[in-house]
């Protein structure tokens, strides 16, 4: 009976979900199907299969179950002289499979002047991309990489607070049961009690097992659990789908020197320049920041000489927690919200970290545009599915050659 | 609310062919992390590549028999690249590339690239006939007493899987009373104390890395047998942090630990699923405030606070003495 039931997968694939459609170009009065187009079906940014049209433009791509897939068509495969009707309907998005079901997309296709983009525009667009991505990532790690510092704990709990950050701004904009604020306001609020969090978090757990002076591999380990623990509660709070904010969704390109960019992923490296840029100048020029170093660099010693070291550490961790609540905010903006987003960026926060130099800020940032511009760009040469695993590779590489990160020195490894 | 049920639901699952697999990889695991001290975080990567070898070697016409063992070399070789370039640095650093690398390893596995090898995020399955087929209690009968019962299929599964266990374990415990074993633990007290006395650190968290990797894919193959399925998205990096805390639950650095780990770990985690299903079906208010695929994720959210808790007020675990334990130094 066991061996029975093992067998539905297998025949559920057979004639199960999947989603298809005809592609058929419409000029003047004629209808003409169009062979030989890539379409290509993602969830959560993984390839699940693709399918080229045969000659009645037909084309179908099984999928694994019910669930929301995103379904992208390769505009290079289109034959000259054919084009979308609706240049920017090459990836449609939030498309719904029901169990069993087959579910039919459509993608209108003319006479169209869009052949692919010349290269220098998806050189540019994929750079960008990766400015955007880079932005994401160096505000959350920052924080990671100082709390390190002046810690030496490696939070595995670090992606919850770039969720947090995404979650809380969603409840406040868009959210029918939230207040219903403008983005910019729900932002700062978000932010701030992200910031609120980090207090929370150091003054409630943190700084009490420090007293204790537990060992750092089990305050990683309780990091982990706290990581858990967070995760699934956002989960039941917030539920398992993509939500979007309410307003800047749909933004159409601007043209940025013959590159379309949309405006809300400008803003977003903007802001995270110009945000790492206060941070610099807050580690460079202000008391408090030097002593962050100080602590960072030599916790005994700065305690010796009257810094308080406590107090340092409890800023990191508010400064982190906003930090992290930004880069979340701006990540659900450009992406989507979604309950284990920030534990998928944690890894390439770990890459950008590494790379830079764990325990740097400056590293951190560095790191974190390398890694992003490295994640998007390879989509160049790799299927996108693979543009995570790029990331993880570039950390391991990394390793091997320089394991001290660009910015750091050698002592930090050990 | 019948709690006897709910009782021999986590005893049922307690004595399953799963828990044995966990049992398995938490035994390597405790070898990696309990007594050399290597914070392993892509455990889920060796259990994968040991799976994966044996489905490939099936699929590509060899034997089950001879998958099985490829499979295993797959996953020696696996920790072999890994611990090259990290094991010389410190325990943060490869906490966090080995939970890279397995991630990495799970999104190319899962990639229409790796498709035709991998057949991709659909997977493999019903690689392990030969194993069934050697099966000699009829699989469609059941054993047990009134409603504690399992299918013929579970209870050949049971006693392969549970005497894989058993002898993992007299393997760990053979090799951790040998002097290599006191090697290993000098190793995860005081490394420079280790190498002065003329020990190749390196090259023992080497082997160590490699011989879990090997009793870590030997998990991966049983889950996959038991499964008749191998699909990347079964390895997710939750499944080492379970493990985890099953090996922190039942003492990190003591030959059973593991082992009771799983027991209490699957029982507990079984139970706690049966007793939300009653509770739902029962009691008004708390279907009204949980479904039941909300239960589910309650369930996730008390194993990390538990993680917490375990940590903080009993890091030796179940069986464990602080004294022997990585947990407690610094």
């Amino acid at each position: 009976m066991a061996l029975a039931l093992l067998a539905v997968p297998a025949m559920a694939l057979a004639d199960g979900e999947a989603i298809g459609g005809t592609l058929i170009a419409t000029t003047d009065d004629e209808r003409v199907p169009v062979e030989g187009v890539l379409i290509s079906v993602e969830q959560d940014g993984t390839l699940v299969g693709d399918s080229t049209s045969d000659a009645e433009g037909k084309w179908l791509v099984p999928v694994p179950g019910a669930g929301t897939y995103t379904v992208r068509l390769d505009v290079s495969t289109l034959p000259d002289g054919v084009g979308l009707t609706n240049a920017d309907s090459d990836v449609l998005e939030d498309i719904v499979v029901q169990e069993g079901r087959q579910r039919t997309v459509l993608f209108p296709l003319g006479e169209g002047s869009t052949t692919s983009p010349p290269p220098y525009q998806r050189f540019g667009s994929l750079l960008f991309a990766g400015l955007k991505l880079g932005a994401v990532i160096a505000l959350s790690a920052v924080g990671l990489s100082l709390i390190y510092a002046v810690t030496g704990l490696v939070n595995f709990a670090h992606g919850e607070m770039v969720t947090l950050g995404a979650v809380l701004t969603y409840f406040f904009s868009t959210s029918v049961a939230g207040p219903g604020w403008s983005l910019f306001i729900a932002g700062a609020a978000a932010v701030a009690l992200g910031a609120g969090f980090g207090w929370v978090q150091d003054r409630g757990l943190w700084r009490p097992l420090r007293k204790r002076r537990m060992g750092l591999v089990a305050m990683m380990v309780v990091s982990i659990g706290l990581s858990f623990a967070l995760r699934y509660l956002i989960l039941v709070m917030f539920g398992g789908t993509r939500k979007l904010y309410d307003e800047f969704t749909g933004q159409t390109p601007i043209d940025f020197f013959g590159i379309p960019v949309v405006p809300k992923n400008l803003i977003t490296i903007v802001v995270g320049v110009v945000v790492l840029a206060l941070v610099g100048l807050f580690l460079q020029r202000t008391r408090i920041g030097t002593a962050l170093r100080a602590v960072s660099d030599n916790p005994d010693l700065s305690e010796s000489s009257g810094i308080d070291v406590d107090k340092v550490v409890t800023l990191t961790w508010v400064m982190a927690g906003g930090l992290a609540a930004l880069g979340g905010l701006f990540f659900g903006l450009t992406e989507a919200v979604q309950w284990d987003m920030g534990f998928r960026l944690l890894l390439l926060i770990f890459a950008a970290v590494v790379l830079g130099g764990l325990g740097t800020a400056y590293g951190a940032m560095l790191g974190a545009f390398v890694v992003g511009i490295a994640v998007e760009m390879s989509t160049l040469i790799f299927p996108s599915e693979l543009k995570s695993a790029v990331g993880l590779i570039v950390l391991i590489i990394m390793l091997l050659v320089r394991p001290q990160g660009l910015l750091g020195t050698r002592e930090r490894i050990g | 609310m019948d709690f006897i049920a709910v009782i021999r639901d986590g005893f049922l699952a307690m004595i399953g062919p799963v828990t044995a697999a966990y049992a398995v990889s938490a035994v390597s695991l405790n070898l990696q992390f309990g007594y050399t001290g290597l914070l392993n975080f892509g455990q889920v990567a060796f259990m994968m590549v040991g799976a994966y070898g044996t489905a490939i070697t099936v699929e590509a016409g060899g034997s089950l028999w001879l998958g099985i063992p490829v499979g295993i070399l797959t996953a020696v070789l696996l920790g072999l690249l890994l611990g090259l370039p990290t094991l010389r640095l410190r325990a943060d650093y490869l906490a966090i590339t080995t939970i890279a690398l397995a991630e990495a390893l799970r999104l190319i596995v899962r990639s229409s690239w790796a498709e035709p090898l991998t057949n991709g995020v659909f997977g493999i399955q019903g690689f392990a006939d030969a194993f069934f087929d050697l099966n000699p209690f009829p699989g469609g009968a059941v054993y047990g007493v009134g409603t504690w019962t399992v299918t013929g299929r579970s209870l050949w599964m049971m006693i392969v899987s549970w005497t894989v266990v058993l002898l993992v374990v007299l393997l760990i415990r053979r090799l951790i009373k040998s002097p290599w074993g006191r090697v290993m633990r000098a190793i995860r007290e005081d490394e420079d104390a280790a190498r002065s006395l003329g020990k190749n650190v390196f090259g023992y968290k080497l082997q160590s890395l490699m011989i879990g990797g090997a009793i870590g894919a030997v998990s991966g193959i049983l889950l996959a047998i038991e499964q008749q399925n191998v699909t990347p998205d079964a390895y997710l990096p939750r499944l080492t942090f379970i493990l985890y805390v099953i090996v922190i639950l039942g003492g990190a650095g003591t030959i059973l630990g593991p082992v009771i780990g799983a027991l209490v770990f699957q029982f507990v985690f079984f139970g706690f699923d049966s007793l939300m299903a009653s509770a739902q079906a029962n009691i008004d208010w708390v279907g009204d405030i949980l479904s039941p695929a909300e239960a589910g994720q309650v369930k996730l959210i008390l194993v990390g606070v538990g993680l917490m808790l375990l940590m903080i007020f009993r890091p030796q675990g179940m069986m464990g003495d602080l004294n022997e334990s990585l947990i407690d130094d610094h």
